[in-house]
């Protein structure tokens, strides 16, 4: 392709996108919700997927140890554990500490378990797991090793929190994929419109004898155009809702649960996908759009 | 040159629009194509200029093979003609200089071929001073000027005219002639579409008489079917 070439399909790929205003800001707009709520989807996803890792880090194995069991034989039991495969690491919790934590957890009424003697709690080890998804597996091997009295290990929790994600990104997936087909179709329309509108310029071109490719051009560089300028739109507009939504759930006296991530460490993936979706669905667009006037 | 062999052309609805005609055209020629409507001029223009294939016999336009002629070549090969049509087919929104721009740039002519060629091919047809002109802004007559420019812009070596005076008054109608005429003089090979009786007898040159598809007549002189 030549330089001159190039420089004319440029301009007459701005040049097309401004003289056919209204439909370009159609496909600006329809492209911008697309994106819109495509983004917003992906962000819970995202935030859904942070939070259940959050609460899988939390979730523990307790292995109670044998009453017998001396400070070296603990300490040897303590190593056997950390060899285990799925076992990411283990602290040993004595039991004043234990009833400590436990008594802490009753706040106000923390003065009616002063009283309690650390001898009605055990040694044990809190031990986290690489993958949840072997927890029964892993909590079996633990509680095979000698000197362990008893194993607490909540397979239903872990289990639980493993079909969600699961059900939140396939949920998540299909969604996006269902916007980003409907995405390509209204673009593919939207430009089809304007390319209607321009039958009789390609029927001219054709017809003094510019070839497939060289039409194609300029239609392919104003659905880039138009897709970029959608994705950074869009992107802004993300940033914006977000801080909103952000704020909202900050404000929220149950939402306040829920720790969401900071926009400032998602922007570049979400920018990055933003202009990679809305020059796809430009260029593709355009190419859908323009196909069947090529037939002459 | 155009060279056409027991050219058949059948419609999928089983209309025979062209019936084994044969002809030839040489390099320089001024032809008129007449006959009444449904005469098969139509198709023999479409299937000159590749919009639709014979169903039977051959055809070979400027030295391109139309019967095995690729859908890659047909482009380069419409670089060779020039059409011009009766309703002018300009771009409304651009004047009469990008009308001529568009037109060059999109066979890929650098913008100082550009530069060069339209205001020369513009004086020739007599539109030098109405260059910034939109066609709505033209008479009839002056549009069909700049199709004729544009047709001939790309520097073709045959131009197909359809019916190209059909919408313009009998004093217009000698003038685009009388330009085509002198496009013709010039060396570019002229094909021109009628039904205009009065003006092919006007000009003294080979008509070809098309009647149900086939040639019922090939002379030369300001002659005319009934």
């Amino acid at each position: 392709m030549k330089k001159h070439d190039l420089r004319y399909f440029f301009h007459e790929g701005i040049s097309n996108m401004f003289s056919h205003g209204f439909m370009s800001f159609a496909a600006v707009g329809i492209t911008i919700a697309c994106l819109l709520i495509m983004g917003t989807f992906s962000l819970v996803a995202v935030n859904a997927n942070a939070n259940l890792q959050s609460l899988q880090r939390q979730s523990v194995v307790l292995a109670f140890i044998d009453e017998t069991y001396t400070e070296a034989q603990e300490q040897d039991l303590q190593k056997k554990i950390e060899g285990i495969d799925n076992v990411r690491d283990v602290t040993f919790v004595s039991r004043e500490s234990a009833l400590t934590t436990y008594v802490e957890q009753y706040g106000e009424d923390e003065e009616l378990f002063r009283e309690l003697e650390p001898e009605i709690f055990r040694d044990r080890f809190s031990i986290h797991l690489k993958d949840l998804e072997d927890m029964q597996e892993t909590a079996d091997a633990i509680r095979a090793l000698p000197g362990i009295a008893k194993v607490r290990a909540d397979e239903d929790l872990s289990q639980g929190f493993l079909t969600v994600s699961r059900i939140a990104t396939i949920v998540c997936v299909a969604l996006i994929a269902v916007l980003l087909a409907v995405s390509l179709f209204i673009m593919s329309n939207t430009i089809k419109l304007t390319t209607f509108d321009r039958k009789d310029e390609i029927a001219i071109m054709k017809m003094v004898g510019a070839t497939d490719g060289f039409i194609r051009w300029p239609f392919v560089y104003e659905g880039l155009l138009l897709g970029l300028f959608s994705s950074l739109i869009a992107f802004f507009l993300q940033w914006v809702l977000y801080a909103a939504i952000a704020a909202g759930i900050n404000a929220s006296d149950t939402l306040q649960l829920l720790d969401l991530l900071a926009f400032t460490e998602l922007w570049p993936v979400v920018l990055a996908a933003f202009v990679v979706v809305g020059l796809l669905v430009g260029i593709a667009g355009s190419l859908m759009a323009i196909r069947k006037f090529l037939r002459v | 040159m155009i060279w056409m062999k027991d050219v058949e052309k059948r419609y999928a609805n089983g209309a025979r629009a062209v019936n084994g005609i044969s002809l030839e055209i040489e390099d320089g020629e001024f032809v008129f194509l007449v006959g009444p409507s449904g005469s098969g001029k139509s198709t023999i223009i479409k299937m000159l200029t590749g919009e639709i294939a014979p169903t039977t016999g051959r055809i070979n336009i400027n030295g391109y093979n139309m019967n095995n002629i690729t859908s890659r070549q047909i482009p380069f090969m419409r670089r060779t003609i020039g059409v011009i049509f009766q309703d002018f087919r300009l771009l409304e929104k651009k004047n009469v200089y990008e009308n001529m721009v568009f037109a060059m740039r999109a066979v890929g002519a650098p913008p100082a071929e550009v530069r060069r060629r339209i205001p020369y091919v513009l004086e020739l047809v007599g539109l030098e001073n109405k260059t910034r002109r939109l066609p709505g802004e033209l008479s009839g007559g002056e549009q069909q000027r700049v199709a004729i420019a544009r047709a001939l812009v790309n520097n073709p070596e045959t131009i197909i005219a359809d019916e190209p005076t059909g919408n313009l008054d009998p004093e217009r109608s000698f003038e685009i002639m009388s330009l085509l005429e002198r496009i013709n003089d010039l060396g570019t090979t002229m094909l021109v579409v009628t039904h205009e009786k009065d003006l092919v007898n006007r000009f003294s040159k080979r008509v070809i008489a098309l009647e149900k598809g086939r040639v019922v007549s090939d002379r030369r002189g300001s002659y005319y079917m009934n």
